[in-house]
């Protein structure tokens, strides 16, 4: 602990308070517009205090959307279509890594330490870059428009195939081999010691994944042209780019409140085994 | 309940280094074998073969009689606490020894049955639903001893179990172990580089030294006949005194070299126990600190040099031939170990003398015992 003093504390609460402000106006000010109408969303100064419009503007872009010509259908949808992208890229990108992980670390086959090389230079090559290998491929195996299509590209994780290696690596080895005494094969050991081990830190990718995949925009722009299978984040663009007219900003508002909703209960529920998993390493 | 038998088990790893070179033993059904050596000896090496963790790359274990060699850990019937107890930090103390037992799909009231046997045994009773990491270091041990007895397997193994304990709770779990062994009459290895626990818990001892073994024997016979002279400077503490000697006249005596003196007359010379020897052969005498007796006729005089106070005991540093001509710096300091309650001043001289069978030769060469 730092000395106790006043004018200390005073500095480090005012700086606090000021970075709080700082996350928590743009939020109130999106809040404050999606409850306005549309007329008063055209005058200046614009306003700091809620409206009167606040369930008129949700229910309108959850189920009818912004109307004839927009070219913005409903919310409700799409926040379906983010939420089943994101859970399934979340589990996919765990699922996979952890088990590939669990090769690299305890099983010794050829090439081992070429296979994991290969899956650390993909860090270097994100979705934007590889986009256009990805989509042919995607296009040829006609998985274009589809959820498999959405979210089968984006499991592969390099990222957390080398946090869960370098999480295994501190497990000791003598738990594998206090394991193979037991009686437990691979699997079994797998399942009862590691993956209870790693609770914590499936929790922490967990959140940083669903939050990764929630927020994908361009991928599912160019995979899901069908109007089914889009996702929250490219409607909130749809509305933004209105043809002919100018933007609703109370409902694009709205959309944005509620595109903000999943994640945040998400990181909400998490946070305890979320902040576990990145601080402490119980052993 | 089993023996378990060595044949000339080797372990070379692939990079050519040969950990463990051809080891022979035999254990006898219910006997504990410990498995000395210093560190990188190849003991934990050797432990780790009869367990399954490593390959066999020579030779033959077996397991009451059957080969093992190619048997998985599980399938070899033997238990192994770990130096740091490996316990899985996820489960209870229950649920930890009943791990093993689950995986053989033994009935759920016989685990149940076990562990609490074994939980009374080692006085776990009371801990059984909690974590490793809210036991004590000399709990966690036991949690450790209590999953390998659970199993009721044909051996134990043990992998240095003591050596995260502090000095005092060492002391109580090593009688702990050996009382615990007796009553269940397993067999069991045991590694250790404690010689004082591997001399109270051994019915026998393998010393072990760059990968061989140097003795096998009783801590008896390994304290009063150290087959090698790394055995008799690794075994007993203070360590016995090794000078250079030669056999005198008639073979049936050994003068220590003189160090820096000159003077025939006034070299320490001691009668041994072992049928006569070539005169004038050079050899290693043996001498421990607490087989040096004062005596004023003794031969060896010792000039003390300094004097270590250990209670019970004083430890008198000295060296002879100390007051003849020459470089005194370069002559041998011999220990030796006197009553505590002796008084003795730096610069001193002393004469010691030591019985017969308490004089170890050693081939100055080879360094094996005569």
């Amino acid at each position: 602990m730092v000395e106790r003093r006043p004018w200390l504390g005073f500095v480090s609460h005012a700086t606090l308070i000021v970075g709080i402000l700082f996350i928590c106006l743009p939020l109130w000010i999106t809040f404050v517009a999606s409850t306005h109408d549309e007329a008063r969303m055209f005058k200046a100064p614009a306003p700091l205090w809620i409206g009167g419009h606040l369930f008129e503007n949700y229910s309108q872009v959850l189920v009818k959307g912004l109307g004839e010509g927009a070219n913005a259908p409903p919310v409700w949808p799409m926040l379906v279509n983010s939420l089943i992208m994101a859970v399934v890229i979340a589990v996919g990108k765990i699922a996979v890594s952890i088990l590939s992980a669990f090769a690299i670390v305890y099983f010794r086959f050829p090439f081992r330490t070429g296979f994991f090389w290969m899956i650390f230079i993909t860090l270097m090559l994100p979705v934007e870059v590889r986009i256009f290998p990805t989509f042919k491929v995607v296009a040829d195996l006609d998985m274009l428009n589809s959820y498999g299509g959405l979210t089968v590209p984006l499991i592969a994780s390099a990222t957390a195939t080398f946090l869960f290696r370098q999480f295994f690596l501190t497990v000791p080895e003598e738990l594998a081999e206090a394991a193979r005494i037991d009686g437990a094969g691979p699997m079994r050991f797998f399942r009862d010691i590691l993956l209870p081990l790693s609770r914590t830190n499936i929790a922490a990718l967990f959140v940083i994944q669903f939050i990764y995949g929630w927020n994908q925009y361009l991928w599912p722009l160019i995979v899901g042209t069908e109007e089914k299978y889009y996702t929250v984040v490219m409607g909130i663009a749809r509305m933004v780019n209105a043809v002919d007219t100018s933007p609703q900003w109370n409902l694009v508002m709205a959309t944005a409140m509620l595109a903000l909703i999943p994640p945040v209960i998400v990181v909400l529920v998490m946070q305890r085994l979320f902040v576990k998993g990145l601080v402490e390493s119980e052993k | 309940m089993a023996t378990i038998e060595l044949v000339q088990v080797s372990k070379t790893y692939a990079n050519g280094v040969e950990a463990v070179k051809g080891i022979d033993l035999a254990a006898a059904d219910g006997e504990l074998i410990v498995l000395l050596g210093p560190s990188g000896c190849g003991k934990s090496t050797l432990l780790r073969m009869v367990a399954g963790l490593e390959t066999i790359t020579g030779g033959e274990v077996r397991i009451a009689g059957k080969r093992i060699n190619e048997r998985e850990p599980a399938e070899r019937d033997i238990a192994m606490v770990f130096q740091n107890y490996a316990l899985y930090p996820h489960m209870s103390v229950f649920d930890n020894m009943a791990y093993g037992l689950r995986n053989r799909r033994t009935p759920r009231a016989e685990i149940e049955r076990r562990v609490k046997a074994a939980a009374e045994t080692l006085g776990l009773g009371a801990l059984l639903a909690r974590k490793p990491r809210q036991l004590s270091g000399g709990q966690r041990q036991r949690v450790a001893m209590g999953r390998a007895i659970v199993r009721e397997p044909k051996a134990f193994l043990f992998d240095e179990p003591l050596s995260n304990l502090d000095a005092k709770l060492r002391g109580q779990v090593r009688v702990e172990i050996k009382r615990l062994q007796r009553r269940l009459a397993t067999t069991s290895l045991y590694v250790t580089h404690d010689q004082v626990e591997a001399m109270t818990l051994a019915d026998r001892l393998v010393v072990m030294n760059a990968g061989a073994a140097e003795q096998i024997g009783t801590p008896e016979e390994v304290y009063s006949r150290p087959a090698s002279l790394f055995v008799a400077g690794f075994i007993g503490s203070p360590a016995m005194n090794i000078v250079e000697g030669t056999i005198g006249d008639g073979g049936d005596t050994v003068r220590l070299a003189k160090g820096s003196g000159t003077d025939a007359a006034a070299s320490a010379t001691f009668a041994f126990d072992h049928q006569p020897l070539a005169v004038k052969r050079r050899v290693k005498v043996g001498l421990r600190p607490e087989h040096l007796v004062p005596d004023p006729q003794g031969l060896l005089a010792l000039t003390i040099e300094f004097v270590e106070n250990l209670g019970a005991d004083l430890l008198l540093h000295g060296r002879y031939a100390h007051a003849m001509r020459g470089d005194a710096a370069a002559d041998p300091v011999i220990v030796v170990r006197v009553d505590g309650t002796a008084r003795h001043r730096i610069g001193e001289t002393l004469r010691f003398t030591a019985a017969r069978r308490h004089v170890h030769l050693f081939d100055a060469e080879i360094g094996r015992r005569f």
